[in-house]
């Protein structure tokens, strides 16, 4: 049976909290940790297939034209080789998140260097990467390809509808406090440490894939399309994946040249992308270039606001980064202009990388706070305090539940926050020491979902869907939802995952995963509660379990009898409906940090770091902290080190690996404080749950740029904060 | 060619450019040892030869004649964790797991390594006695990236193993 739940509404009636289980938003040890810890956990191109054959990606050594010929002789005869495919069903980018459609093919088309143009298929991995290497190629180049977006020749045209309110020009020039600022963000990629691996194997009829992609559902279609195929015909297969940060948002590259060269060769292959390659043709985040315009009154109350951006993208595709999303419900002011410009040019595809809009939009909004709150000469976490807007700005809705004033004044607090403001004051040997803070800000999302839950006659259940655990820790939330709400140890909830055979879940992506998802198990389980409720002459609230107990009035009988033999399976189905307008949903939170800027070289240190967050009930307070840090360690990368170096005159990215694309290593992170605000929202979900693992990241870089101005007295407008930006403001030592 | 592998003994005798991390995966079925980059980059293939920690894809198999090598399958399974698998558990020292393995039998050398008072970069006295403060973990083990950003619960755990064996 399926179970449907359109959320129109709040959900007020707290279902999760009148459990008797407890063990919902439990710091639980993920019980996926024992296979991971182990290396039992297999991942993508880990499964040991008879036959398997290795392909390696050739990519496009110019960045816009023609491949004008493939000489196969050029390695057929190499040992081993099997074949050289340039296959019209091949894509030549990853698929955007949600597309649920072919990304574009064409192969033989190249816009952008690094793009694939053909698959050398050889016995074995060395043969293949060999003969990949001597793949001679002829390409006809246009002369014509922009690579930059600040080229005056490339194209740009608006995103969306911008948001324009009374005058903002005006107010900046009448206002008694005003900053017009230009900061900018480079590219940046995700670099999961799993490469994007594929092993297809055809049947003849049907294609199974083990993969490693987030988004299941939207990925068969995909998948399908490219090859022309019916959905029916397509298997995916991603129970754990190696972190995807957005990347395995959509079919990555490797994918379809897999099963094209199993459909051709009907024998199983196995393509994994070089860690070059996920550098060249995967997703990169976009660069941005962002203008920001804050008016204040005399008691610093914001009545301008303006936020505008530009990015790029490839012709043809429909992603920007959406720098403004959430300028636009975050601070008043009644003037407001806000816009997206989307240049179009030749680089790898941008698309989604952990918190799209946010991550960099947030940054270099945080950091004009600062700068507003130090021309006014207030606290800066006083700023934020008297800029908390009643309602939406632009659409005049309510907000949710909202805890940024609680993660302010809590953060500041357990930090030892001084409002003296005062830049290049303290010094620790030849170290300029400062702190700074930030808010964190992320919209919330819901999508569609559906999870099967079983309650079997032995009184354990199984939880099933095509939702995927990227590291977000699904295996864990999803089994203390169905815990909590059967009452059962979640030693007795299995929890299967990643397999499109499952009914389709939210996905992993845009935070959505966890309150999704665990709102479709939550569904399945109202729904056989009832059926137990039934059985035992009560109505479902009357109902209450635990420890594999059904209490009902004075009767209290094991879940074993009241099943006697039968099992319960239902399918929970959730949809979020009118609420998603009803309300401006987010998660919020505030960012302490402290720095050290050294006098002599620039360098920057960060020594603590300290982030508050709310975001609705925590349904694992571990792998919620866990997701929390990560986003935090990412606005350390996000503000020093990351920064995807493009060749201006050819597009070729100079750094495509991890030598030379700095992620922040372990002594780069301080032990990192997070705390977790206990909240529930009615209007999130009906879990009263929101997304966790983007928030960490959203405003982040922008509390270490504010340090180190505090430390140093050095503002940087351009992130990363490296020690050449910073060196040529510093102060005498 | 002989060499041992979770005191399994095996011979080589495969194509000479096969790296030691593909001879493991590939070969011998274990899986459990990393590839994140192939270019000795990231610290995921991890490995311990006769006890000490090494990047397994920038050596070939062929280079191990005799050499006793040990991989995550080799301290522990499911079943019966070696420590530092249970403290990673413990302290979430991980979340999409690709990393763990290397990072798990790095910090096993590196207790090793700073017990036979090996300095770091960031060891105030070369020539004192090795004490493992945060920051010497942290330094130690920078050579295992974890783009999860677990760092901070990595650390947490080897604290934890480190003070369980004073
Ligand atoms: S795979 Fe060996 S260091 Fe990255
Ligand atoms: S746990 Fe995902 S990279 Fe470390």
């Amino acid at each position: 049976m399926t179970r449907l739940l359109t959320m129109d509404a709040p959900d007020e009636r707290n279902r999760l909290d009148a459990m008797a289980q407890g063990v919902i938003g439990k710091p639980l040890d993920r019980p996926d940790g024992p296979a991971k810890t182990t290396g039992t956990a297999k991942y993508a191109a880990e499964y040991n297939i008879p036959g398997c054959v290795e392909g390696v990606l050739v990519t496009a050594a110019i960045s816009k034209g023609r491949v004008a010929s493939i000489d196969d002789s050029s390695v057929m005869s190499m040992p081993g080789v099997i074949a050289v495919i340039a296959d019209e069903r091949m894509t030549a980018r990853s698929a955007q998140g949600g597309a649920g459609k072919s990304p574009v093919r064409q192969i033989d088309r190249v816009e952008y260097w690094g793009q694939p143009v053909a698959l050398v298929v050889a016995e074995s991995f060395e043969q293949a990467r060999d003969a990949a290497k001597h793949l001679r190629i002829e390409y006809q180049a246009d002369e014509d390809a922009i690579v930059d977006q600040h080229d005056a020749d490339a194209p740009v045209e608006p995103y969306g509808d911008p948001v324009v309110q009374g005058d903002l020009g005006h107010v900046m020039k009448q206002a008694a406090f005003a900053v017009d600022v230009t900061y900018t963000t480079e590219c940046h990629n995700s670099a999961p440490m799993e490469p994007h691996a594929s092993i297809a194997e055809w049947d003849g009829d049907k294609l199974t894939v083990h993969t490693s992609l987030q988004m299941i559902k939207y990925n068969v279609k995909e998948m399908a399309d490219a090859l022309g195929l019916s959905t029916e015909k397509v298997r995916l297969l991603s129970p754990y994946v190696g972190g995807g940060f957005g990347s395995k948002l959509g079919v990555s590259v490797e994918g379809a040249a897999a099963a094209v060269a199993a459909i051709k060769l009907k024998r199983p292959v196995r393509v994994v992308l070089l860690r070059q390659q996920v550098f060249q043709c995967v997703m990169r985040r976009s660069e941005t270039t962002q203008r920001l315009r804050l008016a204040a009154d005399k008691d610093g109350r914001l009545i301008g606001f303006g936020h505008e951006a530009k990015v790029s993208n490839l012709p043809d595709e429909d992603f920007a980064e959406p720098v403004t999303q959430a300028s636009e419900f975050l601070y008043p002011g009644k003037n407001r202009t806000l816009r997206v410009d989307l240049a179009r040019i030749h680089l790898v595809t941008a698309g989604s990388v952990r918190a799209p809009g946010e991550a960099v939009g947030m940054q270099c909004l945080e950091s004009a706070m600062d700068e507003l709150a130090n021309q006014i000469g207030i606290d800066p976490v006083e700023l934020r305090l008297r800029n908390i807007p009643e309602r939406h700005p632009s659409k005049d809705i309510p907000y949710s539940s909202r805890k940024l004033a609680e993660c302010l004044r809590d953060g500041a607090k357990r930090f030892g926050w001084s409002a003296d403001r005062k830049p290049a004051q303290l010094r620790d040997g030849e170290w300029w020491i400062g702190t700074g803070m930030a808010t964190a800000c992320r919209v919330h999302n819901l999508n569609e979902a559906q999870a099967r839950v079983t309650l079997r006659a032995d009184g354990t259940a199984e939880v099933a869907s095509d939702m995927t655990d990227i590291g977000t820790g699904t295996y864990a939330v999803l089994s203390q939802i169905a815990g909590e709400m059967l009452g059962l140890d979640i030693k007795d909830v299995s929890v299967k995952l990643g397999d499109s055979n499952f009914p389709p879940g939210a996905g992993s992506g845009g935070s959505w995963g966890a309150p999704s998802t665990g709102s479709a198990v939550f569904v399945a389980c109202e729904a056989i509660r009832a059926e137990l409720a039934k059985r035992l002459g009560c109505t479902e609230t009357e109902l209450t379990l635990r420890d594999g107990f059904a209490t009902a009035g004075n009767r209290r009988v094991a879940l074993t009898d009241v099943l006697s033999g039968d099992h319960f399976e239902e399918v929970g189905h959730f949809k979020a409906g009118k609420i998603t307008d009803a309300f401006s949903a987010a998660m919020y939170g505030a960012f302490f940090a402290e720095v050290g800027v050294n006098a002599y070289t620039g360098e920057v240190r960060v020594r603590r770091f300290q982030g508050t967050f709310g975001f609705g009930r925590p349904l694992n307070a571990k792998t919620a902290t866990s997701q929390c840090m990560g986003g935090m360690v990412w606005g350390i990368g996000s503000a020093l080190t990351e920064d995807l170096v493009f060749d201006k005159r050819n597009g070729h990215i100079v750094n495509p690996d991890l030598a030379e694309y700095h992620l922040p290593v372990n002594l780069d992170v301080p032990k990192l404080d997070v705390v977790l605000l206990d909240e529930r929202d009615p209007a999130a979900s009906p879990l009263q749950a929101k997304g966790v693992g983007e928030l960490g990241i959203c405003g982040a870089a922008g509390a270490i740029c504010n340090a180190i101005y505090h430390a140093s007295g050095v503002r940087v407008r351009s992130y990363p904060i490296t020690p050449d930006k910073v060196l040529a403001e510093l102060p005498e030592p | 060619m002989p060499l041992t592998i979770n005191g399994t003994e095996r011979t080589f005798d495969g194509d000479p450019r096969t790296t030691l991390l593909d001879y493991l995966r590939r070969d011998c079925n274990l899986t459990g040892t990393k590839k994140g980059c192939d270019h000795g980059q990231c610290g995921a293939c991890t490995v311990l030869i006769n006890g000490q920690r090494i990047n397994s894809c920038l050596t070939l198999a062929v280079m191990h004649d005799g050499d006793a090598i040990t991989t995550i399958e080799g301290l522990g399974d499911p079943q019966n964790m070696h420590p530092l698998q249970a403290a990673f558990v413990r302290h979430d020292g991980y979340q999409c797991g690709y990393c763990t393995p290397g990072q798990i039998c790095s910090a096993k050398a590196m207790l090793d390594e700073a017990a036979l008072g090996w300095p770091s970069f960031v060891t105030p006295d070369i020539t004192g006695e090795v004490r493992l403060t945060r920051d010497e973990i942290a330094e130690r083990m920078s050579g295992n990236l974890c783009r999860c950003g677990a760092y901070s619960n990595i650390v947490d755990a080897i604290v934890e193993i480190m003070e369980a064996q004073r």
